[in-house]
Protein backbone atom coordinates (compact mmCIF):
# COMPACT_ATOMS: atom_id res chain seq x y z
CA UNK A 1 0.00 0.00 0.00
CA UNK A 2 1.33 3.79 -1.30
CA UNK A 3 -1.05 5.26 1.19
CA UNK A 4 1.02 7.96 2.99
CA UNK A 5 -0.96 8.69 5.83
CA UNK A 6 -0.51 11.43 8.37
CA UNK A 7 0.04 10.50 11.91
CA UNK A 8 -2.22 11.81 14.69
CA UNK A 9 0.46 13.54 16.46
CA UNK A 10 0.79 15.46 13.28
CA UNK A 11 -2.00 15.93 11.54
CA UNK A 12 -4.25 19.21 13.33
CA UNK A 13 -6.78 17.83 15.28
CA UNK A 14 -9.79 18.13 12.48
CA UNK A 15 -13.16 18.37 13.32
CA UNK A 16 -15.58 15.89 11.64
CA UNK A 17 -17.72 16.07 8.98
CA UNK A 18 -21.34 18.60 9.45
CA UNK A 19 -23.24 15.34 9.42
CA UNK A 20 -21.11 13.41 11.84
CA UNK A 21 -21.59 16.17 14.11
CA UNK A 22 -25.16 16.59 13.63
CA UNK A 23 -25.80 12.86 14.29
CA UNK A 24 -23.89 13.06 17.18
CA UNK A 25 -25.43 15.95 18.62
CA UNK A 26 -28.60 14.57 18.24
CA UNK A 27 -27.53 11.11 19.69
CA UNK A 28 -26.88 13.57 22.70
CA UNK A 29 -30.17 15.51 22.57
CA UNK A 30 -31.99 12.53 22.49
CA UNK A 31 -30.02 10.75 25.36
CA UNK A 32 -30.73 13.63 27.71
CA UNK A 33 -33.85 14.26 26.56
CA UNK A 34 -34.52 10.35 27.91
CA UNK A 35 -32.27 10.87 30.79
CA UNK A 36 -34.72 13.36 31.90
CA UNK A 37 -37.52 11.35 31.15
CA UNK A 38 -36.22 8.54 33.57
CA UNK A 39 -35.27 11.06 36.10
CA UNK A 40 -38.91 11.90 36.79
CA UNK A 41 -40.16 8.29 36.62
CA UNK A 42 -43.67 8.75 38.03
CA UNK A 43 -44.42 11.83 36.12
CA UNK A 44 -43.38 10.27 32.72
CA UNK A 45 -45.05 6.99 33.30
CA UNK A 46 -48.49 8.48 34.11
CA UNK A 47 -48.64 10.49 30.71
CA UNK A 48 -47.05 7.73 29.33
CA UNK A 49 -49.73 5.77 30.22
CA UNK A 50 -52.13 8.25 29.05
CA UNK A 51 -51.10 8.27 25.61
CA UNK A 52 -51.29 4.25 25.61
CA UNK A 53 -54.56 3.87 26.99
CA UNK A 54 -55.67 7.04 24.34
CA UNK A 55 -53.88 4.79 21.57
CA UNK A 56 -55.16 1.66 22.91
CA UNK A 57 -58.70 2.19 22.81
CA UNK A 58 -59.13 2.76 19.19
CA UNK A 59 -56.66 0.62 18.36
CA UNK A 60 -58.85 -2.40 20.13
CA UNK A 61 -62.08 -1.38 18.78
CA UNK A 62 -60.48 -1.46 15.22
CA UNK A 63 -59.59 -4.80 16.01
CA UNK A 64 -62.89 -5.93 16.84
CA UNK A 65 -64.05 -4.76 13.70
CA UNK A 66 -61.45 -6.46 11.95
CA UNK A 67 -62.80 -9.68 13.00
CA UNK A 68 -66.48 -8.89 12.50
CA UNK A 69 -65.01 -8.05 9.06
CA UNK A 70 -63.47 -11.34 8.89
CA UNK A 71 -66.51 -13.49 9.85
CA UNK A 72 -69.07 -12.06 7.84
CA UNK A 73 -66.71 -12.31 5.17
CA UNK A 74 -66.50 -16.33 5.61
CA UNK A 75 -70.39 -15.98 5.20
CA UNK A 76 -70.34 -14.12 1.83
CA UNK A 77 -68.94 -17.23 0.34
CA UNK A 78 -70.91 -19.54 2.11
CA UNK A 79 -74.26 -17.73 0.38
CA UNK A 80 -76.47 -20.13 -1.25
CA UNK A 81 -79.21 -19.58 -3.79
CA UNK A 82 -82.31 -20.72 -3.26
CA UNK A 83 -84.28 -21.77 -6.58
CA UNK A 84 -87.53 -22.42 -6.47
CA UNK A 85 -88.64 -24.27 -9.13
CA UNK A 86 -92.39 -23.93 -11.17
CA UNK A 87 -94.97 -26.00 -9.36
CA UNK A 88 -95.90 -27.88 -11.77
CA UNK A 89 -92.49 -29.61 -12.66
CA UNK A 90 -91.77 -33.67 -12.22
CA UNK A 91 -89.01 -34.33 -10.15
CA UNK A 92 -87.34 -36.14 -13.21
CA UNK A 93 -87.28 -32.35 -15.24
CA UNK A 94 -86.20 -30.74 -11.95
CA UNK A 95 -83.42 -33.60 -11.70
CA UNK A 96 -82.45 -32.35 -14.97
CA UNK A 97 -82.50 -29.04 -14.77
CA UNK A 98 -80.19 -29.91 -11.34
CA UNK A 99 -78.00 -31.26 -13.40
CA UNK A 100 -77.92 -28.58 -16.21
CA UNK A 101 -77.55 -25.94 -13.63
CA UNK A 102 -74.40 -28.03 -12.10
CA UNK A 103 -72.43 -28.18 -15.11
CA UNK A 104 -71.88 -24.34 -14.78
CA UNK A 105 -68.56 -23.11 -13.95
CA UNK A 106 -69.35 -20.70 -11.65
CA UNK A 107 -71.65 -23.16 -9.66
CA UNK A 108 -70.03 -25.42 -7.26
CA UNK A 109 -72.58 -27.39 -6.29
CA UNK A 110 -76.76 -28.18 -7.06
CA UNK A 111 -78.50 -29.70 -4.57
CA UNK A 112 -82.20 -30.77 -5.24
CA UNK A 113 -84.67 -30.95 -2.29
CA UNK A 114 -88.02 -32.78 -3.91
CA UNK A 115 -91.34 -30.94 -2.77
CA UNK A 116 -91.51 -34.41 -0.92
CA UNK A 117 -88.71 -34.02 1.15
CA UNK A 118 -89.65 -30.21 1.78
CA UNK A 119 -93.14 -31.03 2.94
CA UNK A 120 -92.35 -34.22 5.79
CA UNK A 121 -88.53 -31.23 6.79
CA UNK A 122 -91.71 -28.60 6.87
CA UNK A 123 -94.24 -31.03 8.23
CA UNK A 124 -91.68 -31.79 11.39
CA UNK A 125 -90.00 -28.36 11.95
CA UNK A 126 -93.10 -25.96 11.47
CA UNK A 127 -95.46 -27.50 13.92
CA UNK A 128 -97.93 -27.14 11.26
CA UNK A 129 -98.57 -31.21 11.07
CA UNK A 130 -102.10 -31.77 11.21
CA UNK A 131 -103.10 -28.91 9.49
CA UNK A 132 -100.66 -29.94 6.63
CA UNK A 133 -102.45 -33.06 6.39
CA UNK A 134 -105.14 -31.83 5.60
CA UNK A 135 -104.21 -30.35 1.92
CA UNK A 136 -104.97 -32.22 -1.11
CA UNK A 137 -102.16 -31.37 -2.71
CA UNK A 138 -98.58 -30.45 -1.80
CA UNK A 139 -97.86 -26.21 -2.29
CA UNK A 140 -94.18 -26.52 -2.00
CA UNK A 141 -92.35 -26.74 -5.11
CA UNK A 142 -89.17 -28.69 -6.19
CA UNK A 143 -86.05 -26.61 -4.69
CA UNK A 144 -83.12 -26.41 -5.61
CA UNK A 145 -79.70 -24.84 -3.10
CA UNK A 146 -77.44 -23.82 -5.79
CA UNK A 147 -73.56 -23.18 -4.03
CA UNK A 148 -72.00 -20.55 -6.34
CA UNK A 149 -68.12 -21.23 -6.77
CA UNK A 150 -65.93 -19.61 -4.37
CA UNK A 151 -64.17 -18.11 -7.38
CA UNK A 152 -67.32 -16.15 -8.09
CA UNK A 153 -66.80 -12.24 -7.67
CA UNK A 154 -69.88 -9.64 -6.51
CA UNK A 155 -70.37 -9.10 -10.18
CA UNK A 156 -70.29 -12.86 -11.41
CA UNK A 157 -72.95 -13.52 -8.71
CA UNK A 158 -75.22 -11.08 -10.06
CA UNK A 159 -75.25 -12.55 -13.29
CA UNK A 160 -75.56 -16.23 -12.14
CA UNK A 161 -78.47 -14.62 -10.04
CA UNK A 162 -80.46 -13.16 -13.32
CA UNK A 163 -79.38 -16.55 -15.41
CA UNK A 164 -81.05 -18.50 -12.59
CA UNK A 165 -83.58 -15.85 -12.58
CA UNK A 166 -84.28 -16.30 -16.49
CA UNK A 167 -84.54 -19.77 -16.81
CA UNK A 168 -87.68 -20.97 -17.69
CA UNK A 169 -88.38 -23.22 -15.25
CA UNK A 170 -87.49 -20.80 -12.08
CA UNK A 171 -89.95 -19.19 -9.54
CA UNK A 172 -88.07 -17.75 -7.71
CA UNK A 173 -84.63 -17.18 -6.78
CA UNK A 174 -83.93 -16.36 -2.97
CA UNK A 175 -80.32 -15.02 -2.00
CA UNK A 176 -80.38 -13.63 1.73
CA UNK A 177 -77.43 -11.33 1.26
CA UNK A 178 -79.73 -8.51 2.67
CA UNK A 179 -79.21 -9.13 6.34
CA UNK A 180 -75.52 -9.43 5.67
CA UNK A 181 -75.64 -6.12 3.34
CA UNK A 182 -76.76 -4.50 6.31
CA UNK A 183 -74.34 -6.44 9.11
CA UNK A 184 -71.99 -4.81 6.13
CA UNK A 185 -73.54 -1.21 6.56
CA UNK A 186 -73.35 -1.37 10.44
CA UNK A 187 -69.61 -2.26 10.29
CA UNK A 188 -68.62 0.46 7.98
CA UNK A 189 -70.72 3.48 10.29
CA UNK A 190 -68.43 2.12 13.45
CA UNK A 191 -65.57 1.73 11.64
CA UNK A 192 -66.35 5.22 10.30
CA UNK A 193 -67.08 6.17 14.32
CA UNK A 194 -64.05 4.52 15.70
CA UNK A 195 -62.27 6.96 13.10
CA UNK A 196 -63.67 9.89 13.96
CA UNK A 197 -62.70 8.84 17.70
CA UNK A 198 -59.44 7.93 16.81
CA UNK A 199 -58.84 11.25 15.71
CA UNK A 200 -60.75 13.02 18.73
CA UNK A 201 -58.35 10.88 20.90
CA UNK A 202 -55.27 11.92 18.48
CA UNK A 203 -56.27 15.67 19.28
CA UNK A 204 -56.23 14.60 23.10
CA UNK A 205 -52.99 12.98 22.81
CA UNK A 206 -51.44 15.88 20.87
CA UNK A 207 -53.00 18.60 24.01
CA UNK A 208 -51.76 15.62 26.27
CA UNK A 209 -48.11 16.06 25.36
CA UNK A 210 -48.20 19.70 24.27
CA UNK A 211 -49.08 20.72 28.04
CA UNK A 212 -46.70 17.88 29.50
CA UNK A 213 -43.84 19.85 26.98
CA UNK A 214 -45.24 23.22 28.12
CA UNK A 215 -44.57 22.58 31.18
CA UNK A 216 -40.89 21.34 30.95
CA UNK A 217 -40.10 24.54 29.04
CA UNK A 218 -41.15 26.38 31.73
CA UNK A 219 -39.48 24.61 34.48
CA UNK A 220 -35.89 24.63 32.13
CA UNK A 221 -37.04 29.01 31.58
CA UNK A 222 -33.88 30.20 32.78
CA UNK A 223 -31.72 27.03 30.58
CA UNK A 224 -33.32 27.84 27.65
CA UNK A 225 -32.51 32.13 28.02
CA UNK A 226 -28.81 31.46 28.93
CA UNK A 227 -28.33 29.02 25.86
CA UNK A 228 -30.53 31.66 23.41
CA UNK A 229 -27.75 34.55 24.91
CA UNK A 230 -25.22 32.66 23.81
CA UNK A 231 -25.86 32.01 20.98
CA UNK A 232 -28.71 29.00 20.04
CA UNK A 233 -30.80 29.13 17.71
CA UNK A 234 -34.59 28.58 18.17
CA UNK A 235 -34.01 25.27 16.52
CA UNK A 236 -31.45 24.31 18.62
CA UNK A 237 -33.19 25.27 22.11
CA UNK A 238 -36.57 23.20 20.36
CA UNK A 239 -34.39 19.89 19.78
CA UNK A 240 -34.47 18.06 23.28
CA UNK A 241 -38.06 18.97 23.60
CA UNK A 242 -39.19 17.67 20.50
CA UNK A 243 -37.08 14.16 21.33
CA UNK A 244 -38.93 14.61 24.66
CA UNK A 245 -42.05 14.42 22.43
CA UNK A 246 -40.87 11.77 20.29
CA UNK A 247 -40.06 9.30 23.21
CA UNK A 248 -43.63 10.04 24.98
CA UNK A 249 -45.06 9.03 21.72
CA UNK A 250 -43.00 5.97 21.30
CA UNK A 251 -43.21 4.36 25.18
CA UNK A 252 -47.04 5.56 24.83
CA UNK A 253 -47.10 3.49 21.65
CA UNK A 254 -45.59 0.19 22.56
CA UNK A 255 -47.06 0.56 25.85
CA UNK A 256 -50.67 0.87 23.78
CA UNK A 257 -49.63 -2.12 22.04
CA UNK A 258 -48.72 -3.84 25.14
CA UNK A 259 -51.95 -3.45 26.37
CA UNK A 260 -53.80 -4.57 23.34
CA UNK A 261 -51.42 -7.94 23.15
CA UNK A 262 -52.72 -8.54 26.93
CA UNK A 263 -56.28 -8.19 25.89
CA UNK A 264 -56.52 -10.33 23.37
CA UNK A 265 -54.40 -12.86 25.64
CA UNK A 266 -57.35 -12.11 28.29
CA UNK A 267 -59.74 -12.89 25.45
CA UNK A 268 -58.09 -15.95 23.94
CA UNK A 269 -60.02 -18.93 26.25
CA UNK A 270 -63.39 -17.01 25.20
CA UNK A 271 -62.86 -17.33 22.08
CA UNK A 272 -61.79 -21.12 21.73
CA UNK A 273 -64.70 -22.01 23.85
CA UNK A 274 -67.09 -19.95 21.30
CA UNK A 275 -64.95 -21.51 18.50
CA UNK A 276 -65.66 -25.05 19.97
CA UNK A 277 -69.29 -24.57 19.95
CA UNK A 278 -69.52 -24.05 16.35
CA UNK A 279 -66.88 -26.30 15.53
CA UNK A 280 -65.31 -23.92 13.45
CA UNK A 281 -61.93 -22.99 13.21
CA UNK A 282 -62.53 -19.78 13.98
CA UNK A 283 -59.62 -17.64 15.29
CA UNK A 284 -58.88 -14.07 16.38
CA UNK A 285 -57.20 -11.84 14.27
CA UNK A 286 -54.48 -10.18 16.46
CA UNK A 287 -51.99 -7.27 15.27
CA UNK A 288 -49.80 -7.55 12.39
CA UNK A 289 -46.70 -6.02 11.84
CA UNK A 290 -48.29 -3.81 9.49
CA UNK A 291 -50.44 -3.10 12.29
CA UNK A 292 -48.32 -2.60 15.53
CA UNK A 293 -45.79 -0.35 13.14
CA UNK A 294 -48.69 2.07 12.36
CA UNK A 295 -49.57 2.16 16.16
CA UNK A 296 -45.75 3.14 16.67
CA UNK A 297 -45.79 5.79 14.10
CA UNK A 298 -48.96 7.49 14.47
CA UNK A 299 -48.02 7.57 18.45
CA UNK A 300 -44.33 9.49 17.16
CA UNK A 301 -46.00 11.63 14.88
CA UNK A 302 -48.45 13.15 17.67
CA UNK A 303 -45.61 13.13 20.16
CA UNK A 304 -43.68 15.18 17.73
CA UNK A 305 -46.34 17.32 16.67
CA UNK A 306 -47.66 18.18 20.49
CA UNK A 307 -43.92 19.10 21.18
CA UNK A 308 -43.84 21.19 17.94
CA UNK A 309 -46.71 23.48 19.38
CA UNK A 310 -45.79 23.98 22.66
CA UNK A 311 -42.08 24.49 21.62
CA UNK A 312 -43.09 26.86 18.60
CA UNK A 313 -45.76 28.90 21.00
CA UNK A 314 -43.50 29.29 23.95
CA UNK A 315 -40.29 29.27 22.86
CA UNK A 316 -40.38 32.75 21.17
CA UNK A 317 -41.77 33.97 24.38
CA UNK A 318 -38.69 33.48 26.34
CA UNK A 319 -36.10 35.64 24.62
CA UNK A 320 -32.78 37.03 27.47
CA UNK A 321 -33.55 40.52 28.73
CA UNK B 1 -14.86 47.48 16.49
CA UNK B 2 -17.61 48.85 18.31
CA UNK B 3 -19.21 52.30 16.71
CA UNK B 4 -22.26 53.74 17.70
CA UNK B 5 -23.50 56.78 16.36
CA UNK B 6 -25.94 59.22 18.19
CA UNK B 7 -27.69 56.47 19.82
CA UNK B 8 -30.67 56.60 21.79
CA UNK B 9 -32.46 53.87 23.36
CA UNK B 10 -36.33 54.74 24.68
CA UNK B 11 -38.42 52.07 26.55
CA UNK B 12 -42.03 51.46 26.94
CA UNK B 13 -43.19 53.88 29.03
CA UNK B 14 -40.69 56.99 27.79
CA UNK B 15 -37.70 56.60 30.20
CA UNK B 16 -34.81 57.43 27.56
CA UNK B 17 -31.78 54.73 28.94
CA UNK B 18 -29.76 56.54 26.58
CA UNK B 19 -29.49 59.77 24.75
CA UNK B 20 -27.75 60.54 22.07
CA UNK B 21 -24.81 58.49 22.42
CA UNK B 22 -21.89 58.16 20.29
CA UNK B 23 -18.87 55.94 21.00
CA UNK B 24 -16.30 54.73 19.47
CA UNK B 25 -13.77 51.32 20.71
CA UNK B 26 -10.76 50.37 18.57
CA UNK B 27 -10.37 46.67 18.15
CA UNK B 28 -8.19 45.16 20.34
CA UNK B 29 -9.13 47.64 23.28
CA UNK B 30 -10.32 47.15 26.47
CA UNK B 31 -12.59 50.05 27.59
CA UNK B 32 -15.02 50.06 30.89
CA UNK B 33 -18.23 51.91 31.24
CA UNK B 34 -19.06 53.19 34.17
CA UNK B 35 -21.58 55.07 36.08
CA UNK B 36 -24.14 55.04 38.45
CA UNK B 37 -26.99 52.55 38.23
CA UNK B 38 -29.40 53.45 35.75
CA UNK B 39 -27.18 55.49 33.91
CA UNK B 40 -27.90 53.30 30.70
CA UNK B 41 -24.28 51.14 31.14
CA UNK B 42 -26.00 47.43 30.88
CA UNK B 43 -28.39 49.58 27.84
CA UNK B 44 -25.27 49.89 26.27
CA UNK B 45 -24.16 46.68 26.19
CA UNK B 46 -27.59 44.74 25.59
CA UNK B 47 -27.74 47.13 22.21
CA UNK B 48 -24.36 45.33 21.13
CA UNK B 49 -25.83 42.23 22.18
CA UNK B 50 -29.21 42.47 20.06
CA UNK B 51 -30.79 41.93 23.57
CA UNK B 52 -32.52 45.37 22.89
CA UNK B 53 -32.95 47.42 19.56
CA UNK B 54 -31.84 51.07 19.67
CA UNK B 55 -35.24 53.64 19.05
CA UNK B 56 -32.37 55.64 17.01
CA UNK B 57 -29.55 55.82 16.10
CA UNK B 58 -26.52 53.39 14.26
CA UNK B 59 -24.67 50.34 16.21
CA UNK B 60 -21.98 48.59 14.07
CA UNK B 61 -19.76 46.05 15.92
CA UNK B 62 -16.98 44.56 13.84
CA UNK B 63 -18.35 46.54 10.55
CA UNK B 64 -21.45 45.16 10.78
CA UNK B 65 -24.73 47.21 11.38
CA UNK B 66 -26.62 45.53 14.34
CA UNK B 67 -29.62 47.39 12.68
CA UNK B 68 -29.62 44.68 9.91
CA UNK B 69 -29.23 41.96 11.55
CA UNK B 70 -32.65 40.35 11.04
CA UNK B 71 -34.43 38.29 14.02
CA UNK B 72 -33.37 35.00 12.65
CA UNK B 73 -29.83 35.47 12.41
CA UNK B 74 -29.14 37.27 15.64
CA UNK B 75 -28.29 33.58 17.68
CA UNK B 76 -25.56 33.40 14.42
CA UNK B 77 -24.53 37.28 15.23
CA UNK B 78 -24.50 36.88 19.03
CA UNK B 79 -21.84 33.42 18.52
CA UNK B 80 -19.33 35.95 17.69
CA UNK B 81 -19.56 38.01 20.40
CA UNK B 82 -18.15 36.87 24.60
CA UNK B 83 -20.62 37.87 26.81
CA UNK B 84 -19.82 37.83 30.60
CA UNK B 85 -22.42 38.31 33.01
CA UNK B 86 -22.80 39.22 36.24
CA UNK B 87 -24.84 36.31 37.88
CA UNK B 88 -22.71 34.31 35.69
CA UNK B 89 -25.69 32.71 33.93
CA UNK B 90 -24.79 28.93 34.64
CA UNK B 91 -26.35 26.01 33.84
CA UNK B 92 -26.05 24.15 37.31
CA UNK B 93 -27.51 20.87 36.04
CA UNK B 94 -24.50 19.77 34.41
CA UNK B 95 -21.06 20.17 35.08
CA UNK B 96 -18.54 22.88 35.00
CA UNK B 97 -17.07 21.54 31.31
CA UNK B 98 -20.58 20.88 30.50
CA UNK B 99 -21.28 24.68 31.03
CA UNK B 100 -18.43 25.80 29.12
CA UNK B 101 -19.09 23.90 26.52
CA UNK B 102 -22.03 24.93 25.56
CA UNK B 103 -21.24 27.29 22.83
CA UNK B 104 -19.37 25.19 21.38
CA UNK B 105 -21.90 22.60 21.22
CA UNK B 106 -24.56 25.66 19.37
CA UNK B 107 -22.04 26.35 16.98
CA UNK B 108 -21.83 22.61 16.15
CA UNK B 109 -18.41 22.09 17.02
CA UNK B 110 -16.97 18.29 16.75
CA UNK B 111 -16.87 16.12 20.57
CA UNK B 112 -12.96 16.29 20.11
CA UNK B 113 -12.39 19.72 19.14
CA UNK B 114 -15.07 20.63 21.56
CA UNK B 115 -13.67 18.84 24.71
CA UNK B 116 -9.97 20.13 23.54
CA UNK B 117 -10.96 23.49 23.97
CA UNK B 118 -13.28 23.30 26.89
CA UNK B 119 -9.67 22.79 28.47
CA UNK B 120 -7.43 25.57 27.23
CA UNK B 121 -10.29 27.58 28.20
CA UNK B 122 -10.66 26.17 31.17
CA UNK B 123 -6.66 26.13 31.96
CA UNK B 124 -6.82 29.99 30.85
CA UNK B 125 -8.85 30.73 33.98
CA UNK B 126 -7.11 28.11 36.14
CA UNK B 127 -10.10 25.99 36.73
CA UNK B 128 -8.97 22.84 34.67
CA UNK B 129 -9.30 20.64 37.88
CA UNK B 130 -12.89 21.17 38.46
CA UNK B 131 -13.86 20.95 34.98
CA UNK B 132 -16.15 17.49 36.51
CA UNK B 133 -17.21 19.46 39.44
CA UNK B 134 -20.72 21.82 39.11
CA UNK B 135 -20.59 25.09 39.10
CA UNK B 136 -22.64 24.58 42.65
CA UNK B 137 -19.75 23.46 44.55
CA UNK B 138 -17.59 26.46 43.39
CA UNK B 139 -17.36 29.54 44.95
CA UNK B 140 -18.48 33.21 43.44
CA UNK B 141 -15.17 34.10 42.19
CA UNK B 142 -14.75 30.16 40.60
CA UNK B 143 -18.03 30.68 38.78
CA UNK B 144 -17.47 33.95 37.40
CA UNK B 145 -14.19 32.72 36.07
CA UNK B 146 -16.00 29.16 34.30
CA UNK B 147 -18.64 32.45 32.89
CA UNK B 148 -15.13 33.83 31.14
CA UNK B 149 -13.99 31.01 30.27
CA UNK B 150 -17.21 29.85 28.22
CA UNK B 151 -17.55 33.46 26.45
CA UNK B 152 -13.95 32.71 25.26
CA UNK B 153 -14.41 28.78 24.45
CA UNK B 154 -15.45 30.37 21.07
CA UNK B 155 -12.38 32.57 20.64
CA UNK B 156 -13.99 35.74 19.92
CA UNK B 157 -13.06 38.67 18.87
CA UNK B 158 -15.45 41.05 21.15
CA UNK B 159 -16.05 40.13 24.90
CA UNK B 160 -18.41 42.37 26.46
CA UNK B 161 -19.23 42.08 30.72
CA UNK B 162 -21.44 43.69 32.60
CA UNK B 163 -21.23 43.92 36.18
CA UNK B 164 -18.66 40.77 35.96
CA UNK B 165 -17.22 41.74 39.44
CA UNK B 166 -20.62 43.25 41.27
CA UNK B 167 -20.85 40.03 43.30
CA UNK B 168 -17.29 39.82 43.86
CA UNK B 169 -14.41 40.87 46.69
CA UNK B 170 -11.71 42.85 46.09
CA UNK B 171 -9.31 40.28 45.33
CA UNK B 172 -11.50 38.21 43.39
CA UNK B 173 -11.94 41.11 41.29
CA UNK B 174 -8.49 41.83 40.62
CA UNK B 175 -7.71 38.33 39.76
CA UNK B 176 -11.06 38.71 36.88
CA UNK B 177 -9.70 42.02 35.53
CA UNK B 178 -6.66 40.44 35.61
CA UNK B 179 -7.98 37.53 33.43
CA UNK B 180 -9.67 39.90 30.99
CA UNK B 181 -6.14 42.17 30.67
CA UNK B 182 -4.60 39.00 29.62
CA UNK B 183 -7.49 38.15 26.97
CA UNK B 184 -6.72 41.80 25.65
CA UNK B 185 -3.11 41.18 25.27
CA UNK B 186 -3.80 38.72 22.75
CA UNK B 187 -6.26 40.65 20.61
CA UNK B 188 -9.36 40.42 22.54
CA UNK B 189 -11.57 43.71 22.19
CA UNK B 190 -13.29 43.98 25.59
CA UNK B 191 -15.99 45.94 26.62
CA UNK B 192 -16.77 45.76 30.63
CA UNK B 193 -19.47 47.84 32.46
CA UNK B 194 -18.34 48.48 36.34
CA UNK B 195 -18.89 50.48 38.91
CA UNK B 196 -15.92 49.77 41.08
CA UNK B 197 -13.78 52.61 39.51
CA UNK B 198 -11.13 52.22 42.24
CA UNK B 199 -10.55 48.81 40.41
CA UNK B 200 -10.36 50.28 36.71
CA UNK B 201 -8.12 52.91 38.20
CA UNK B 202 -5.78 50.02 38.73
CA UNK B 203 -6.04 48.61 35.52
CA UNK B 204 -5.75 52.10 33.67
CA UNK B 205 -7.95 51.24 30.78
CA UNK B 206 -9.97 53.88 29.06
CA UNK B 207 -13.21 54.53 30.56
CA UNK B 208 -17.08 55.96 29.24
CA UNK B 209 -18.71 57.53 31.70
CA UNK B 210 -22.19 57.73 31.31
CA UNK B 211 -24.60 59.49 33.16
CA UNK B 212 -28.62 59.45 32.39
CA UNK B 213 -27.64 58.24 29.17
CA UNK B 214 -25.04 60.78 28.05
CA UNK B 215 -21.56 60.40 28.19
CA UNK B 216 -19.59 62.67 30.84
CA UNK B 217 -16.24 62.59 29.60
CA UNK B 218 -13.93 60.17 28.14
CA UNK B 219 -10.59 59.69 29.74
CA UNK B 220 -7.63 57.64 29.68
CA UNK B 221 -6.24 57.07 32.93
CA UNK B 222 -2.98 56.06 33.55
CA UNK B 223 -1.68 52.41 34.71
CA UNK B 224 -1.35 52.42 38.12
CA UNK B 225 -0.05 48.56 38.64
CA UNK B 226 1.74 47.12 35.63
CA UNK B 227 -0.67 44.16 34.83
CA UNK B 228 2.08 42.51 33.14
CA UNK B 229 4.03 41.24 36.51
CA UNK B 230 0.64 39.11 36.34
CA UNK B 231 1.97 35.12 35.80
CA UNK B 232 0.53 33.60 32.67
CA UNK B 233 -1.06 30.13 33.04
CA UNK B 234 1.48 27.00 32.58
CA UNK B 235 1.88 27.15 28.58
CA UNK B 236 1.55 30.75 27.74
CA UNK B 237 -1.24 32.06 25.83
CA UNK B 238 0.11 30.61 22.93
CA UNK B 239 -1.86 27.37 24.06
CA UNK B 240 -4.93 28.99 24.05
CA UNK B 241 -4.39 31.32 20.76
Amino acid sequence: MAVTRHSDAVAPVRSAGPVTIWLSRHTATAAASFGRLVRQPFASLMIILVIAVTLALPAAMNLVIKNFAAISGSWDDALDFSVFLDTGLTVSEAEGIARLIGQRADVADVQLITADAALVEFKQQSGFGDALDHLSQNPLPHTLVVRPSPANTAQSMILLREELTSLPETDIVQVDTEWVQRFHAILEIMQRAILIGAGLLGLAIIVVIGNTIRLEIQNRRDEIEVTKLIGASNAFVRRPFLWSGFWFGLFGSLLALGLVQYGLYLLQPTVARLAGLYQSGLTVLTLDLRDSLSIIGIGVVLGLVGSWFAAARHMRAIEPK
Amino acid sequence: MIQLDNVTKQFPGGHEALSGLTVSIDKGEMVFVTGHSGAGKSTLLKLIALIERPTSGQVLVDGQNTGQVRRRKIPKYRRQIGMVFQDHKLLYDRPVADNVALPLIIAGVGHREASRRVRAALDQVGLLRKEKQNPQTLSAGEQQRVGIARAIVTRPKLLIADEPTGNLDPDLSLEVMRIFRRFNEVGVTLLIASHDIALIDKLGCRRIELEDGRLQQPGHDEFVEDYTEVPLPQGGLDQWR
